[in-house]
């Protein structure tokens, strides 16, 4: 029998592959090499001139990569932890263990631009309802917006409220299908819940564990819509992360050659250190 | 029979004199958004656009978010296309995104939209794109009627490549029922030994509203602040920056650029006198309300107009809507020219120059033009014609979130605001103000080169890192500075100079 025919059936994918992927690869690389802009619309070739700047002439762009990392992995860890613990909550039999099965989930099914509107209007000064209830209680108006320290971590409360659900999700997949065998042998010797999640638990949900970490880690790197309605990147540049900034060189100030190579520079680092994070925690978490 | 006859000639004569005003009625009857004038007889007027038939045609705009800009737009097609049988498809998007939305399109080749709302310091990166207004509308009675700052603002090297629709400068705002106050007068001598008056300075508009700041003097139970100012970056700050900078930095002596020397192309933003406004805006960072750091525009109208602040200065919007009948702070408040300064930079000489100056900044606006590609371009015109005739005008400019603010010389009448309700002295004062700033010699225009839009944000940047603390106002503008030198570098120092020269000459009165 002849199966050549079957590659015929693999053009339609591979069509798709090259038209959504391959070519805007391609295409942002050559633009990266142009000096594409608003007043030099085309083209033209300017070699690395554009990875030279990016690389001995723009702090801005590398303080917002620090900036984002910081936030990724803060986001990430509260998130992990925080739906670890109720994934942990809801895997016992408990009462109303669907109804709060349900209610952890709703922030994630939510909007994300609408509800950091909604966040915004929380956390606005000398509008919101946060401090005024803050207020109520005698304490001073906290600069959840305007201080640049502490708007980040306004940025973080977000995204953990927002983004949480889904490691929980993951998590509580992941605890619904281990094994029951482990834990009856942990039981029989007498394990304390203490040593029978760290001895028996834990290394169990490590596969599952780094999977959820590291596509919220991908997820994570790519704030925008958060940073964009809440801050703007501001105070000045204390909240600015590297989408945002990329977005402001695109589409503000049109620089497409320069936004360009400062997408293909990210994507290329995200790869590579995301590799290495997923390697790492491989071996910190899966012992054989 | 001479007395029938008197009779017959006098009835003659007041269906004359009244068939305008009912005429007016029938327009106003389909048409309640303009009421309190009913149709102006004009070239672009309800009844001339209802003769006009364009049926089976689809126009398309892309404008700004409602309220501003984009509920007028909006509202202006939905009458336009009941006249004219035209469809009428109206896009509304984000003010920062206005840039990209038009010139992703322009570039291609592509004309998605046939109108595109945008600002006014577009216009060096958009006129390429646009299609100059046809004579007959420039010649038109209600262009005629458009001051000449306005038509400057709209026309490049004297072609007109943006249809007016709206008039913009920074002017100050503040609480008259505080100022007028005699005893607020009395209190504020007795404890700073100064006059409580309408700031002449920016010196003494940070002293009032740091006085002013924190406390309720108003008696409505809520704490008020000294200052609402558009902070945040990327939200327009850097034109509040500029408004700051003006009284130090735009001496008449020294003719030839205020944002760059034109002859050699240097920036000028990190000189003393722009340094000395940063130093003065970190400063009000102590008077803002909570949170004022991050106010945008929208914030600011809401913060000034709601009554929560003792001042302000950014365009008409805040103070319109301080005067609609809705607000709090109804027939309460004054406008003024923006602050002066008791010192102004000399590039000249490198030293201060001693004595008052003010300049006025006529800042940016909402602008409208033509797709070059658009396949209506007639109806588009008629469009953006009948959106800006005289009676959707005078009804827009009342109207506080339409962001449609005065740019025809009948603006300046105090009878169009005491017609809609607002105190003979407070329009008084209003037209005051905006007929000084016209007849000023001393104005600053918004910067128009191409590449606007790389060097404002450069420098909005720069003002917010030193809002923030990040960095001494010296230090943000010497950053500032550096990056408008290799934005130059990238455009092109003579593109630049090129374009600003147009800028510098309606600066210098030349224009």
């Amino acid at each position: 029998m002849n199966f050549k025919h079957k590659y015929v059936f693999l053009f339609p994918g591979l069509f798709v592959l090259i038209g959504i992927l391959i070519f805007p690869i391609i295409f942002t690389i050559r633009l990266s090499l142009s000096g594409w802009n608003s007043y030099t619309p085309e083209m033209n070739f300017i070699g690395i001139t554009n990875y030279i700047r990016l690389f001995t002439d723009d702090p801005r762009f590398w303080e917002s990569f620090f900036r984002l990392s910081f936030l990724s992995v803060t986001t990430v860890i509260l998130q992990y932890i925080i739906g670890f613990a109720l994934a942990l909550i809801v895997w016992r039999e408990i009462k109303f263990k669907r109804f709060f099965r349900v209610i952890f989930l709703i922030p994630m099914m939510t909007t994300p631009v609408i509800m950091t509107v909604i966040w915004r209007t929380f956390f606005h000064e000398s509008l919101g309802p946060v401090n005024d209830l803050l207020g109520n209680l005698g304490v001073e108006p906290i600069l959840w917006l305007s201080d640049p320290v502490i708007a980040k971590f306004t940025v973080i409360i977000v995204e953990v409220w927002q983004w949480t659900p889904f490691m929980f999700l993951l998590l509580l997949a992941g605890l619904l299908s281990l094994p029951k065998e482990p834990f009856l042998a942990a039981a029989i010797d007498g394990a304390s819940p203490f040593r029978k999640f760290v001895y028996v638990t834990f290394p169990l949900m490590a596969p599952i564990s780094i999977g959820a970490i590291i596509i919220r880690l991908i997820e994570a790197s790519k704030i925008m819509d958060t940073v964009f309605v809440l801050t703007s990147g501001g105070p000045g540049t204390a909240t600015e992360t590297s989408s945002f900034y990329i977005y402001i060189k695109g589409l503000r100030e049109f620089q497409m050659g320069y936004a360009a190579t400062l997408s293909f520079t990210y994507l290329v680092i995200m790869i590579i250190s995301l590799t290495i994070i997923a390697k790492v925690l491989t071996k910190l978490m899966i012992k054989e | 029979m001479k007395t029938i006859k008197t009779y017959v000639v006098a009835l003659i004569s007041a269906l004359l004199v009244l068939s305008p005003v009912a005429y007016a009625d029938k327009w106003s009857d389909q048409f309640p958004h303009i009421k309190a004038t009913g149709d102006i007889p004009g070239e672009c007027s309800y009844d001339a656009m209802s003769k006009k038939n364009y049926k089976g045609k689809t126009l398309k705009i892309n404008t700004h978010a409602v309220p501003v800009m984009g509920e007028p737009t909006a509202l202006h097609a939905e009458q336009f296309a009941k006249l004219t049988g035209a469809k009428v498809d109206v896009t509304h998007t984000p003010a920062g995104d206005l840039y990209a939305k038009a010139m992703v399109p322009f570039q291609a080749g592509q004309a998605p939209y046939d109108i595109v709302f945008g600002f006014s310091n577009f216009i060096n990166d958009w006129k390429r794109y646009l299609e100059p207004v046809p004579k007959k509308y420039v010649e038109m009675k209600q262009m005629q009627d458009v001051t000449p700052s306005h038509i400057g603002i709209a026309s490049w090297d004297g072609v007109m490549y943006q249809f007016p629709v709206d008039g913009d400068r920074h002017y100050l705002k503040y609480r008259k029922d505080v100022i007028d106050n005699p005893e607020y007068q009395k209190k504020y001598k007795a404890d700073t030994g100064k006059e409580l008056r309408v700031p002449q300075t920016w010196k003494e508009y940070g002293e009032m509203a740091a006085y002013f700041n924190g406390w309720d003097w108003d008696g409505d139970g809520e704490k008020e602040y000294g200052s609402a100012e558009v902070m945040k970056k990327d939200d327009l700050m850097y034109a509040a920056f500029y408004s700051r900078s003006a009284a130090y930095s735009k001496n008449p002596k020294t003719p030839g650029g205020f944002f760059f020397d034109l002859k050699t192309m240097k920036p000028l933003i990190n000189n003393p006198g722009f340094v000395e406004a940063l130093t003065d805006w970190v400063a009000a960072t102590k008077y803002v309300p909570p949170g004022g750091i991050n106010f945008g525009l929208g914030d600011e109208i809401g913060s000034f107009g709601g009554g929560q602040t003792l001042f302000s200065f950014s365009w008409d919007d805040a103070f319109v809507a301080a005067m609609q009948p809705d607000s709090p702070i109804n027939n309460k408040v004054g406008a003024a020219q923006l602050p002066g300064a008791m010192k102004v930079w000399n590039r000249s000489t490198n030293s201060w120059d001693q004595g008052f100056n003010q300049a006025p900044f006529f800042v940016w606006g909402w602008a409208v033009g033509v797709a070059k590609k658009s396949k209506e371009k007639e109806m588009a015109f008629d469009y953006l014609c009948f959106f800006a005739n005289e009676a959707n005008h005078q009804a827009d400019i009342g109207i506080g979130r339409f962001g449609v603010n005065p740019f025809r010389n009948d603006d300046f009448k105090a009878d169009v605001w005491t017609q809609i309700g607002w105190d003979k002295d407070i329009a008084q004062s209003y037209v005051d103000t905006l007929a000084q700033m016209e007849d000023s010699k001393n104005r600053v225009f918004p910067l128009r080169v191409p590449g606007t839009f790389e060097f404002n944000a450069a420098l909005a940047t720069a003002a917010a890192k030193a809002l923030a603390g990040q960095l001494s106002p010296q230090a943000a503008l010497d950053e500032a500075a550096k990056q408008w030198e290799d934005i130059l570098n990238r455009v092109g120092k003579d593109n630049v100079r090129a374009a600003y020269s147009v800028g510098v000459a309606m600066e210098d009165n030349k224009l």
